[in-house]
């Protein structure tokens, strides 16, 4: 594709832009904006993996992969900050989502150890991990908030911490893997994911496509369930101190006006 | 007034604030080993802070609490709150049935509680065993207080903490809980500490009072004292002029 023939595509930018003229829906400098960014980025990256994939070094790759954790990790600590240590714990969690499906990949040779394969997985993994930890983090926080007196019960009649904490630990986890999975049931039926599509449409066979769409749904699987229970058994206990007395959570109001 | 027993809760200068507000300033006193101690003040006094110190979900900023003879923070948290059982006002209760509510004090110790146990401490408290097996969402407040008391006894507790433990219910199931607690008392010789707003069931149940007031200890001594008060702030509350 061409960059006049791209130029082309911001006819879909102008529609959303006169709509919101027309409607006042006052969405105009957003959309602008988040134009420019896109275009500034997505070019930006594009850059970056060319000159990756060329020199085929392995501290790129690493720095590539350190520098997606770092951007997950920033946007989803927000959603958690709440929770003492939560950076860390983010951090902790990605790269053991990072190593763990690598490591398999690898490993077991289902992937060629080149920076083409390494780097656009690893940003599907990260990036999944990341919306999973802030849909975990949105829900536990809500969770504990609701329900402190069950949890107070609990400690008062004798029991952990663990105990105290477990079903909205247990909620919190289900609901927030419940869409990856509830997505992949329908996967094909309603819409193509994005990756095929754009496998498809630069020329690959569709049955090749499909093979690889399959591994990156696991993939997305196993990242989205180890990432909500690890978030949630590195964030349980900093609820608690050691005389397994609950700490009071800092409301997002409180943590805003700080 | 002096008053000579065996303490089973001994406080000295204990200072507990929230959010920089103090919510006790300075408690010192003891509760009897064995005896019905009742806390009386208006809201906003501190009582129910002081449960939450003894049971262990808190602990003061300053201060020591000594639990038979030994200091709190001496003690598993844990075993601590089975020694020194609470029952709040707001009667929380798990989703699920009467039973599961009832058997949570074991289940939390990996442990099953007997069904003819559960039917007992229901029919203590008042309850009809049918009752066992029905959603905690369907019983009333009075009945949801009821359930709450027996599952604090389950743990067999040396000390029971009540807050408020009759103020929802109605006259008969009120004397029902004071005959129930006296009879845990007297039978199994556990200290009871019992906070009610009720003056006259302060008189006839408590063998002893605390009056609070604004995070401090008026007056203490036995329930008498609530007859012939020698604190101004603490004669114009019995005259229900503070509330």
């Amino acid at each position: 594709m061409s960059y006049l023939t791209l130029s082309l595509a911001l006819i879909f930018v102008l529609i959303p832009i006169i709509l919101s003229k027309t409607l006042h829906l006052g969405l105009e400098k957003d959309t602008v904006s988040a134009t420019v960014r896109s275009i500034i980025q997505l070019l930006a990256v594009g850059y970056i993996l060319q000159f990756v994939f060329d020199s085929e070094h392995i501290i790129y790759i690493i720095l590539m992969i350190l520098l997606m954790i770092i951007a997950a990790t920033q946007n989803a600590r927000k959603k958690g900050a709440s929770i003492k240590g939560i950076t860390w714990k983010l951090v902790a969690t990605y790269v053991f989502v990072e190593i763990l499906t690598q490591g398999i990949l690898l490993g077991f040779n289902i992937t060629p150890a080149t920076a083409q394969y390494i780097i656009p997985i690893s940003g599907m993994m990260i990036g999944n991990s990341m919306v999973l930890s802030i849909l975990f983090l949105n829900r536990f926080t809500s969770e504990v908030e609701a329900n402190q007196d069950e949890t107070e019960l609990i400690l008062s009649l004798g029991g952990t911490p663990k105990q105290a904490i477990h079903r909205q630990l247990i909620t919190s986890i289900q609901a927030s893997t419940i869409p990856t999975i509830e997505s992949q049931k329908t996967i094909g039926l309603v819409q193509l994911p994005g990756m095929m599509s754009g496998q498809i449409m630069a020329g690959a066979d569709p049955v090749q496509a499909v093979q690889f769409q399959l591994l990156i749904l696991f993939l997305l699987l196993t990242a989205a369930v180890v990432t909500s229970a690890m978030l949630g058994f590195l964030s349980y206990p900093s609820l608690f101190n050691e005389r397994m007395q609950m700490l009071k959570i800092r409301r997002k109001d409180e943590l805003n006006s700080h | 007034m002096t008053i000579t027993y065996n303490p089973i809760i001994e406080l000295s200068n204990v200072n507990f604030s929230d959010r920089g507000v103090p919510i006790l300033k300075n408690i010192t006193g003891s509760f009897p080993e064995g005896r019905i101690t009742t806390l009386v003040g208006p809201s906003g006094a501190g009582k129910t802070t002081l449960f939450r110190l003894c049971n262990g979900l808190i602990s003061p900023d300053s201060g020591e609490i000594i639990i038979k003879e030994k200091a709190i923070e001496t003690y598993d948290p844990t075993e601590l709150r089975r020694k020194v059982g609470i029952a709040l006002q707001s009667a929380t209760m798990i989703s699920g049935s009467v039973y599961k509510n009832l058997s949570l004090p074991l289940s939390l110790q990996g442990k099953q509680l007997a069904k003819e146990r559960a039917i007992e401490l229901l029919n203590d408290v008042g309850l009809d065993e049918e009752l066992l097996h029905r959603n905690v969402k369907d019983l009333s407040g009075g009945q949801r207080q009821k359930v709450s008391i027996a599952r604090t006894l389950v743990n067999q507790p040396k000390v029971l903490l009540l807050d408020e433990i009759t103020s929802s219910l109605d006259r008969v199931s009120q004397q029902d809980i004071e005959e129930l607690i006296g009879k845990v008392n007297k039978k199994y010789g556990t200290t009871i500490l019992w906070i009610t707003h009720n003056l006259e069931q302060a008189l006839t149940i408590g063998d002893y009072t605390w009056v609070m007031m604004a995070g401090e200890v008026i007056e203490t001594g036995e329930s008498s004292l609530l007859n012939h008060p020698t604190d101004e702030r603490v004669k114009r509350f019995i005259r229900g002029d503070m509330e």
